[in-house]
């Protein structure tokens, strides 16, 4: 019997309305928890008695040549990630300037660098010289594409430029998500247009942008490892060149693993401070 | 009233595709005067009211605010737009209080005020802020100063956005209904900041429902019905013995 039908004396009501009041039991909650962290004991027991040896892991964990991938990640993904953000910033407000010539020119932008694969874009700035042998103004300078063209170069371009790409889209809904009421508002105290973009409309436009950007800065610590490929010495490329000579292939790619996902940890954690800050002024968040 | 004009619209027309916003309006205002614009909705109050700081450009007509042609420059017998810059200095010195408000969100009510005096105007944080707390405290939010605009109720963020219209020291300042999007319980302590700085000599062009205020605090009333400016004079006799049937029809309707 769950229902209680209005009672016909006041003192009934009155009764009842100073009766304890007792939670739900969520007792689904915690059959579902049981369930899971059995499920996760089993998996971590295959690992420990599978063929893969922990102390070489332990061993090559903080390796110098490990530790030195990991600076050249952290190195990549900020020299990746900047360029991309200045860049899709860039491509995003030329998108929304209303002239027609810096719109075509993102929109050519945009369709080239998210419409080829990262890893092929790679090889083609790595590979530049073989279209371009010298670059530079003649006359002025000039200097060969081979010395130019460092794996670090080469990287921080291509995954940069087409990170640019992507973000551009994430900056132009961050805009325009930002009520036109604002715009107005800050033309009528006499703002120009950038110093609305820089002082209005961006700052409210972060709130909506860091979610996605920092999912971008996450996936580009692992879109760095396509580096290795050109010779870039990050985490994946350093823990290659240990296994080729001691052949402890599952144990070195463990060690990988436990460092992308010991940053990727780390940033998310940031990106949650980031979010709260950028969140002021705004009521608080909401479940389902 | 023989103070000089403050701003004089002639002939302005304004088309949103092939809907005829406003049809020949010419409107004069003087320095302290308030002028009310009343009439139906659609009638093209407050696209009138957005042409003068220039939220809408102007497809003919023209209009001049504090002595200056606004948005073209006039060389020999050619209007020349002008540019994102000169539009903008000319914006300052014309203060607009918006029916939603529109404070920026992410700022505080202090910093509201602020934002364009320090970032446009380049006075410094410590006079601006001074400045600020003196106006907020005009308005009765002295203590709200800390506060984002989503901590206030709608009365408060709308005194706010007066102050952050004062706060650029302009010569005129221009309401698009501020008080219609206000539970009606809020609406007197909004009237009260205009009443106010009605008294303090501002010049004032109100776009509004408020009978009362247009009655009241204004000197002039227009009546706007249709895109057509149909009659504008002393309030007083605008509102009791209107010219136009129109106008005597809109009032018996808003005045039941």
């Amino acid at each position: 019997m769950t229902d209680t039908p209005l009672p016909h004396s006041s003192r009934d009501a009155h009764d009842i309305a100073h009766l304890q009041l007792v939670p739900r039991k969520h007792v689904g909650r915690k059959v579902f928890a049981a369930i899971v962290l059995f499920l996760v004991a089993l998996l971590i027991r295959a690992f420990v008695v599978g063929q893969i040896e922990w102390p070489v892991v332990g061993q090559f964990l903080f390796a110098p040549v490990i530790i030195q991938g990991i600076w050249n990640t952290l190195l990549m993904t900020v020299a990746a990630m900047s360029l991309g953000i200045a860049l899709g910033v860039l491509i995003a407000i030329m998108r929304i300037s209303g002239n027609p010539v810096l719109e075509y020119i993102a929109l050519v932008y945009v369709w080239i660098f998210r419409g080829a694969p990262a890893l092929l874009q790679l090889l083609l700035w790595f590979n530049l010289a073989l279209i371009f042998p010298t670059m530079g103004i003649p006359g002025l300078f000039e200097f060969n594409t081979v010395e130019v063209m460092t794996p670090f170069i080469a990287a921080m371009l291509g995954l940069g430029i087409q990170q640019g790409a992507y973000t551009s889209e994430v900056v132009r809904s961050g805009l325009l998500s930002v009520d036109a009421g604002q715009y107005e508002a800050a033309r009528t105290i006499g703002m120009t247009g950038m110093q609305t973009l820089r002082r209005i409309v961006l700052p409210q436009a972060m709130r909506v942008m860091v979610p996605p950007v920092g999912n971008e800065v996450i996936s580009m610590v692992k879109l760095t490892s396509l580096a290795s490929v050109i010779q870039y010495s990050e985490i994946l490329h350093n823990a290659q060149v240990i296994y080729y000579a001691n052949t402890r292939v599952l144990e070195l790619l463990m060690v990988a693993s436990f460092w992308y996902l010991a940053i990727v940890t780390v940033l998310s954690l940031i990106q949650s401070r980031i979010e709260r800050y950028y969140a002021r002024g705004t009521r608080g968040r909401t479940t389902i | 009233m023989t103070s000089e004009i403050l701003v004089k619209a002639v002939d302005v027309c304004k088309r949103f595709g092939t809907f005829k916003a406003l049809h020949e309006v010419g409107l004069e205002v003087r320095k302290g005067e308030v002028s009310c614009i009343i009439g139906p909705s659609g009638s093209g109050k407050s696209t009138l009211l957005r042409c003068i700081n220039l939220l809408e450009r102007i497809d003919s007509g023209a209009i001049w605010a504090n002595g200056e042609l606004i948005g073209y420059r006039r060389d020999g017998n050619k209007l020349y737009e002008l540019s994102d810059v000169e539009i903008a200095r000319q914006r300052r010195s014309i203060g607009m209080v918006f029916q939603r408000f529109n404070l920026f969100p992410h700022k505080t009510a202090l910093e509201n005020v602020i934002e364009g005096p320090v970032q446009v105007l380049g006075e410094s944080a410590k006079a601006a802020r001074e400045h600020a707390m003196e106006l907020l405290k005009r308005v009765g939010l002295a203590d709200k100063a800390g506060n984002y605009p989503a901590e206030l109720s709608g009365g408060q963020q709308q005194r706010v956005a007066i102050a952050r219209a004062m706060g650029m020291r302009p010569s005129l300042i221009l309401f698009d209904e501020p008080t219609s999007a206000l539970d009606p319980e809020l609406v007197a302590e909004v009237l009260d900041v205009m009443n106010d700085l009605a008294a303090s000599g501002m010049t004032m062009i109100v776009v509004t429902h408020e009978m009362g205020f247009a009655r009241n605090v204004s000197n002039t009333v227009a009546f706007m019905d249709g895109g057509r400016l149909i009659e504008h004079g002393p309030s007083a006799r605008v509102l009791t013995q209107p010219d136009n049937p129109r106008t005597a029809d809109f009032l018996k309707a808003v005045q039941r």
